[in-house]
């Protein structure tokens, strides 16, 4: 049982706030990724939890044990780098064999779990070679087996896939997802890739600024967007945004149309770019580009002097220039507080 | 374009131009290097009789009386043994400091770091001659004159610099990732510095020891000062320089010169990598 509580931490560097008082629960054996663009604190974050970094302030439990103030090795966890940190100086058997030899481990039981985990990682042949003798995704590959040998309670990843090529990455990504499955390891993995985080989670926390924007199931981060921001970080193209003003109690009138919304005093209107349909009646967009993408035709429009894109079906013909009319599907409508930017239910 | 044609050297001149002037500064450099250690060697390996005579051949006669005589002088082995002792005592005690500064330097942010680094290079703005005598009164005071362990202190003062310097940039060329890897695997910053770091690190530290090695072994003015009976090599040849016959001179002269070409040769790729210069 590994539960990972995270409870008030935050952390400064000099004057500058890397992470603002952050609270987050993990259960036992999720798979938990931290998504948010570059800076945002994810390897701060990752590397309090691991012990490479102290916190500021707060405090973390793995397994109901309070480990803040231990070093890393007692905490049970093992990390994956973005870098790899594949001992140079050692064969793969024994970079994965590494942290089983510190542990005492029997000889046998050392080889067991060294073949074990190298075959489940498809490196069984490469055991004697050296770092240098391998390309990166097979680095890749030794570092993953290393920290799955030492069956941790917890295991770390700092963005493990972001130095292969696409295709690599796509493979790699599928087969983590397979053994991690396996290995009933709580899990917390760092990227900046929403495609990655998506496919991969159990759940994603979004980070922006270093604060923990929302924390939930992958549909719901993309559906129900906690804040502005993550409706405009998730999602290629990026949900769209109009100003509203109100029209009578729990009506908004969005670029000269009245949609049903939330009984506030601002909100702002919302609405991702494959939830818009081409109907007679709706928003008036006027086309500017239009990029034929095979199954679907992607839209940039200007609606009331914003930009606007929407997600229509390729068989449509439109051309730059163009006036069409969108219909937003109602369901799908979001609003937001222009203020505080969070959503208004 | 037109075709007017503008007077003057053609670019290929040009470059050949440069290119010679280029190949002359570099055989003037080697020359002088190479000519006075060719000198000393063809002498030191010549007959006594032929030390004094010109011209030159260019290979030696290989006649070993100069060496023999060398070796046979009084005073000499005793030299070479003191300076063994020392320069060996340097390397240890430079080694021993200096590479745990320059872990420091390379892992640690600590405030005066920077001060720090400039202080390690300070203690060569120094020059001995002025701290010579001072020196000489302390040691005599502690009683460390004319001792082994005295002057290796001295010595390692004056390798230190460069010791904390070539570990610095050997530390800092080891990712931190690899310690962190190792920490995370079940080390205590200890293990995982004796499994990882120095594993790596050791073939630079070797280097830099080799070199503090050289420095000693070269070292006079020290030698001279803080020792009467126990001379290292440099220090009996200088005291004795006047007294004895010109193949002893060049005999000693190889004597001091052969180690440290030979370690410097072996260490070059340290050395470089000390003043920022990558190896090829
Ligand atoms: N040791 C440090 N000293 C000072 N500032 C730091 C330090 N480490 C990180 N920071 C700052 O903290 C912020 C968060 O850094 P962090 O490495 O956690 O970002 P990240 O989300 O992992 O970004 P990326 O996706 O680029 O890896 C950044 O603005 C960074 O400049
Ligand atoms: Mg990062």
């Amino acid at each position: 049982m590994a539960e990972i509580v995270i409870k008030g931490v935050a952390k400064q560097f000099g004057a500058f706030t890397a992470l603002h008082s952050v609270d987050l629960t993990i259960a036992d054996q999720e798979f938990m990724v931290l998504l948010g663009a570059s800076g945002c604190g994810k390897t701060t974050l990752l590397r309090i939890i691991a012990g490479l970094e102290a916190p500021s302030q707060g405090e973390v439990w793995i397994g109901g044990r309070r480990v803040d103030h231990l070093p890393p090795r007692a905490r049970g966890i093992a990390m994956v780098f973005q870098n790899y940190a594949v001992f140079p100086h050692l064969t793969v058997f024994e970079n994965i064999a590494f942290g089983l030899r510190m542990a005492n481990m029997p000889q046998a039981e050392v080889e067991r779990r060294v073949t074990r985990t190298a075959e489940l990682m498809h490196i069984g042949q490469l055991l004697k070679r050296y770092s240098g003798e391998l390309s990166g995704g097979q680095r890749q590959r030794v570092a993953v087996a290393r920290a799955l040998a030492m069956e941790p309670d917890v295991i770390l990843m700092d963005e493990p896939l972001s130095n292969l090529d696409a295709l690599l990455r796509l493979e790699m990504r599928a087969e983590l997802k397979g053994v991690l499955a396996q290995s009933k390891t709580t899990t917390i993995y760092v990227t900046h890739d929403q495609v990655e985080a998506m496919s991969l989670a159990d759940r994603i926390s979004v980070m922006n600024g270093g604060y923990i924007v929302q924390a939930d199931r992958p549909t719901e981060v993309y559906r129900n967007p906690a804040a502005r921001f993550v409706g405009s970080f998730i999602g290629n193209p990026p949900m769209n945004f109009l100003p509203a003003s109100p029209d009578g109690a729990g009506r908004w009138r969005v670029a000269g149309r009245v949609f049903d919304g939330p009984h506030a005093e601002a909100a702002e209107f919302a609405i991702r770019p494959e939830d818009l349909q081409a109907a007679s009646d709706g928003l008036n967009a006027e086309v500017r580009v239009v990029e034929p993408l095979g199954p679907h035709t992607l839209i940039t429009a200007e609606v009331a002097g914003q930009p606007f894109r929407a997600v229509l079906e390729s068989d449509r013909q439109v051309a730059p220039g163009d006036v069409i009319t969108l219909a937003p599907v109602p369901d799908r409508i979001r609003w937001f507080d222009p203020e505080t930017h969070k959503a208004i239910a | 374009m037109s075709d007017v044609t503008i007077p003057g050297p053609r670019r290929e001149e040009v470059n050949r131009a440069g290119r010679f002037l280029f190949g002359a500064g570099i055989a003037l450099l080697v020359l002088w290097v190479l000519v006075p250690i060719w000198f000393l060697f063809v002498n030191a390996l010549s007959a006594p009789s032929e030390v004094t005579g010109f011209p030159k051949r260019f290979w030696p006669s290989f006649d070993l009386a100069s060496v023999r005589f060398f070796w046979n002088f009084q005073g000499v082995t005793n030299a070479l043994w003191n300076s063994i002792k020392v320069a060996v005592l340097t390397m240890i005690l430079s080694i021993g400091m200096g590479a745990p500064a320059g872990y420091a330097l390379s892992r640690f942010d600590f405030p005066g770091k920077e001060f720090f680094r400039v202080l390690v290079i300070m203690t060569r703005a120094f020059p001995l001659p002025l701290l010579a005598l001072p020196l000489a009164v302390m040691f005599i005071r502690t009683g460390l004159d004319d001792t082994v362990l005295g002057l290796a202190l001295v010595h390692a003062m004056l390798a230190l610099p460069f010791a904390v310097l070539i570990t610095f940039s050997l530390f800092s060329g080891i990712p931190v990732e690899l310690e962190e890897a190792a920490w995370t695997l079940g080390c205590t910053r200890l293990q995982a510095f004796v499994k990882v770091v120095l594993p790596l690190a050791l073939p630079g530290i070797a280097a830099s020891a080799v070199f503090a090695f050289v420095i000693s072994w070269n070292e006079v003015f020290a030698a001279a000062v803080l020792t009467i009976e126990n001379r290292t090599l440099t220090a009996f040849l200088l005291q004795s320089l006047n007294v004895s016959p010109l193949p002893l001179k060049f005999a000693g002269g190889a004597a001091l010169v052969l180690p440290a070409l030979i370690f410097i040769f072996a260490v070059r790729k340290y050395l470089f990598a000390m003043w920022g210069i990558a190896n090829r």
